[in-house]
């Protein structure tokens, strides 16, 4: 049996780019939640929460664009252009608040500057993400291999609903994590903010899905006639399923519920907008199998992904079992 | 502010820019990262505290420089795609899966285990530690690997073929990956940044010796990066020439630039150590040259004729004045770098390592050495390879992204700034750090912040400790 790589590889490069938004959106979100969390103590007890281990979930982001750029070079090459000034902020962003790590801990007058990176670069990082997101859903035009629009394309009034919401969405996340990692008066506020987060994110995903079938003809196709029918279903079933454990959970005060219930939400919103691409890499005409590489390249690369994915998720796992538990309470900071 | 430029000439800016910042954190934390492999492993095996001290005060400096190497780097693998699109169409199916099994191999584990080193050690014990030390150090040079596989690639392309929609494709992956310069490349580039970072850790040392002899740690590391100049610039020096016999055999456009041979020699080149070249004119002005040596250094013969740039068309030709300074300023600072070698071995006969206070002043000065000689080495490779990016085959100016200028430009002085500013805040941190003496810690768990649960009340003493600089 011939295996079909390309295919193979889209899924790949999906879970690559799932898995970094669950691994990074809390982390960003942690940054997004620190302007309200006013107390010096509690944003150092929120930052620690995800100083071990937010370079690794960072790595996820090198492995989605480099992961294209070997098995789907020509995405690659019509996305970047397409999404250049979102990207390019989107990075920006990502050096300021990754330095804020590290800088945080070296100074004491400037403090507050770092602060202000941090929380602003994961901010913008998020809407930059959303917004891409969005650009993506309404399509890019391509011509002769490359991207034939201008340069402010990317901005419409859904990318910046989608960016917005996925500021929201990954707050919610940040939020039910530190619900997860802490104990004390931050759990309680943390607690606090997670529901209406959850209502606001929620809110927004059912416009997004709205929206989505009514951008393109073909997406509507997909939803509304059979199979899609079956799963347009069941994806907002499941999102219902996810939403009652989530709201529940925070109210019986549990730690672990919402943030799995947070992170489905996700999974499944992600879910349902590959459903809207597939066959397509690039909406509305670049297909998986247009844009794959040779399937030289695509073998050559599956055979170490086959071998080095479960070995990574292995050790990050490791990592985040290293560092398990509740972050020490606020009372040792007096 | 960039009205007169064209978008190619901005995207060419802002790649050169951001990859000389990047660069410059990778060629210290390669180094450092198996600087600290080595303390922590003599700490653990010797048991002297020295080590210890040493490996807890250049592991702060290093989270600081790593974290600039990842945000840097990450713009790096984004940016293939934003500025030189029909380059990463072209040359993604070959240059793609050699970055992806960098990401694969080696940033995974820099990132996964970098937690453990620098936060773990009372979680996970001594032994996992090290590991955890040695998986990163290990990492960073996997990374270099791939990456100058790639770049060399660009330089010595090899087993590709090209397919129908004039995409380079892999027919022989061994051959493209081992392509002719990368051996050459990676020795000369992990030397390098070994050199950096002992002319670092060297200059820290002698700073501190030069304020007290008899500090421990000071004379312990400015002792081992003395070892680690005298034994590698010589190692360094010879690479280099080993490096230039390949590029003449593979890109002699690029040593007809740094040699300054505007014209054919065939009788003997002669060595030009300095002059001002003059690019109108097409010869070098007021060149002090030793005839012949050239041939003799490139041919292993005094009388081998070597051809010149007027034996390449116009078109093809590399910018001399940029080639032939940088590649001269890497040069004399190997050479300064030699010299401080052999005067520490001098000193450390006579038994005068720790008091030889020129020595001291020579190696402080010499701090710095190492970024610019990368940096000058880099640019003597890059800007020797114009106009092609991928050599003989695809040139720059058909690599280029479809992006108006204004947008190239806005990101361009975007980028100047955020870098300017957020390196120059890591840089000050960093030289910070090094401007403290290194103590002892005063108990086992002062040691930074050891950001997890249970032990969170150390953070906030030395939070006060780094207060109010
Ligand atoms: C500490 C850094 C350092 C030092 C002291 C030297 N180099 Fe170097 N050199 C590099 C760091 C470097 C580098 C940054 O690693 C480069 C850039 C790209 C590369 O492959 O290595 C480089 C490139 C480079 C090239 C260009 C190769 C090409 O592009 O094809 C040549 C010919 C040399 N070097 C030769 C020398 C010689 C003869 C040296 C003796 C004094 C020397 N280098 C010292
Ligand atoms: C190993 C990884 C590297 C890769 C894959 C790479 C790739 C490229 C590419 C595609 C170009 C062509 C675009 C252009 O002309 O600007 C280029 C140019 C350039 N690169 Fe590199 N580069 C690498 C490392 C470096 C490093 C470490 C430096 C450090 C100084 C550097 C300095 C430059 C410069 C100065 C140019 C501009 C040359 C010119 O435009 O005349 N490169 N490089
Ligand atoms: C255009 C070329 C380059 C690209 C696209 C690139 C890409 C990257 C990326 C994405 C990271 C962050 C990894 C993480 O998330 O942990 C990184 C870091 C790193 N890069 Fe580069 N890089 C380039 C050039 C180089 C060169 C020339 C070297 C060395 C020879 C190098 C060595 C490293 C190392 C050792 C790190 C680890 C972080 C550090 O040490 O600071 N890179 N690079």
């Amino acid at each position: 049996m011939e295996l079909d790589l390309p295919f193979i590889w889209a899924g790949i490069i999906a879970f690559a780019v799932l898995t970094y938004v669950v691994l990074d959106g809390f982390d960003l979100g942690i940054g997004i939640l620190f302007p309200l969390q006013p107390d010096e103590s509690d944003r150092d007890v929120m930052m620690n929460s995800v100083a071990p281990v937010w370079d690794g979930n960072e790595t996820w982001l090198v492995l989605g664009g480099g992961g294209l750029f070997a098995v789907f070079p020509l995405a690659y090459s019509v996305v970047m252009p397409a999404l250049y000034m979102p990207i390019i902020l989107m990075l920006l962003a990502l050096v300021f608040r990754g330095v804020a790590f590290e800088y945080r801990w070296r100074t004491k007058r400037w403090k507050p500057v770092w602060d202000v990176a941090f929380a602003g670069g994961s901010a913008v990082a998020a809407l930059m993400q959303g917004i891409a997101l969005g650009a993506l859903v309404q399509g890019i035009e391509i011509q002769d291999r490359s991207y034939a629009g201008g340069w402010w394309d990317w901005l419409t009034p859904f990318s910046v609903l989608t960016g917005i919401a996925v500021v929201f969405g990954y707050a919610l996340l940040g939020a039910t994590w530190l619900v997860l990692k802490t104990e004390g008066r931050l759990q309680d506020r943390m607690r606090a903010r997670a529901r209406p987060l959850a209502f606001v994110t929620l809110g927004f995903i059912g416009l997004v899905s709205l929206l989505t079938p009514f951008k393109d003809p073909v997406y509507f196709q997909r939803w509304f006639a059979w199979p899609g029918i079956a799963l347009s279903l069941a994806v907002p079933l499941l999102v219902a399923i996810a939403a009652w454990k989530l709201i529940t959970g925070l109210r019986d005060d549990r730690d672990l519920t919402p943030f799995l219930a947070a992170q489905s939400l996700f999974i499944l919103s992600f879910a349902g907008i590959g459903i809207s691409f597939y066959p397509h890499i690039v909406p509305p005409s670049l297909t998986i199998q247009e844009a794959a590489a040779p399937d030289a390249s695509l073998a050559f690369t599956l055979v170490g992904t086959a071998i080095l994915v479960p070995l990574i998720l292995a050790y990050t796992a490791y990592s985040y079992w290293v560092f398990r538990g509740k972050i020490g309470p606020d009372s040792g900071y007096h | 502010m960039f009205d007169s430029y064209t978008a190619e000439m901005l995207a060419r800016f802002q790649f050169a820019f951001t990859v000389s910042f990047h660069i410059i954190f990778p060629a210290f934390s390669i180094g450092l990262a198996s600087f600290l492999a080595v303390l922590n492993a003599m700490w653990l095996t010797t048991g002297r505290s020295a080590y210890r001290t040493l490996f807890d005060y250049w592991k702060k400096i290093f989270a600081i420089a790593f974290g600039m190497g990842v945000v840097s780097g990450i713009v790096m693998s984004y940016q293939f795609g934003t500025n030189w699109s029909v380059f990463s169409d072209k040359t993604g199916p070959i240059l793609g899966p050699l970055m992806a099994y960098e990401v694969l191999s080696a940033f995974f584990l820099e990132a996964g285990f970098l937690g453990i080193m620098l936060f773990g050690r009372e979680k996970v014990g001594n032994g996992l530690h090290m590991f955890a030390t040695a998986m990163v150090a290990f990492g960073t040079l996997l990374s270099a690997t791939w990456i100058l596989s790639v770049n060399s690639w660009m330089h010595t392309p090899a087993g590709y073929s090209i397919n129908d929609v004039g995409q380079f494709v892999p027919a022989d992956w061994w051959a493209a990956i081992f392509n002719p310069s990368f051996p050459y490349r990676l020795l000369h580039m992990v030397l390098a940044a070994y050199l950096t970072t002992a002319f670092v850790v060297g200059a820290v040392g002698a700073r501190h010796l030069l304020r007290d002899r008899t500090n421990p740690a000071a004379r312990l590391m400015f002792s081992m990066a003395m070892w680690m100049a005298a034994l590698a610039t010589p190692l360094q020096i010879g690479a280099g020439d080993f490096h230039g016999l390949n590029t003449l055999e593979y890109q002699p456009a690029k040593v007809m630039a740094m040699e300054g041979h505007y014209d054919s020699h065939p009788e003997g080149a002669p060595l030009i150590l300095f002059g001002i070249p003059n690019a109108e004119q097409k010869r070098i002005d007021y060149a002090i040259q030793i005839p012949k040596l050239s041939s003799l250094i490139l041919k292993h013969d005094l009388n081998a004729p070597l051809a010149g740039l007027d034996t390449i068309p116009d078109e093809d030709e590399p910018p001399v004045v940029i080639v032939f300074w940088s590649f001269r300023i890497m040069v004399a600072l190997g050479f300064a770098m030699l010299g401080v070698g052999l005067w520490s071995l001098w000193s450390r006969w006579r038994g005068s390592l720790y008091d030889a206070r020129w020595l001291h002043r020579a190696a402080l000065a010499m701090g710095p050495s190492g970024f610019v000689a990368v940096l000058a080495g880099w640019i003597t490779t890059e800007v020797g390879r114009q106009p092609f990016t991928v050599y003989g085959l695809l040139r720059t100016a058909d690599s280029l992204a479809p992006i108006e200028a204004p947008a190239v430009g806005a990101s361009l002085l975007a980028f100047i700034i955020v870098y300017f500013f957020v390196f120059g805040a890591g840089t000050f941190y960093i030289i910070r750090l090094m401007s403290r003496p290194p103590e002892p810690a005063a108990s086992d768990d002062d040691e930074g912040p050891t950001r997890a649960a249970g032990i969170t009340p150390v953070q906030q003493r030395r939070a006060a400790a780094t207060a109010g600089e």
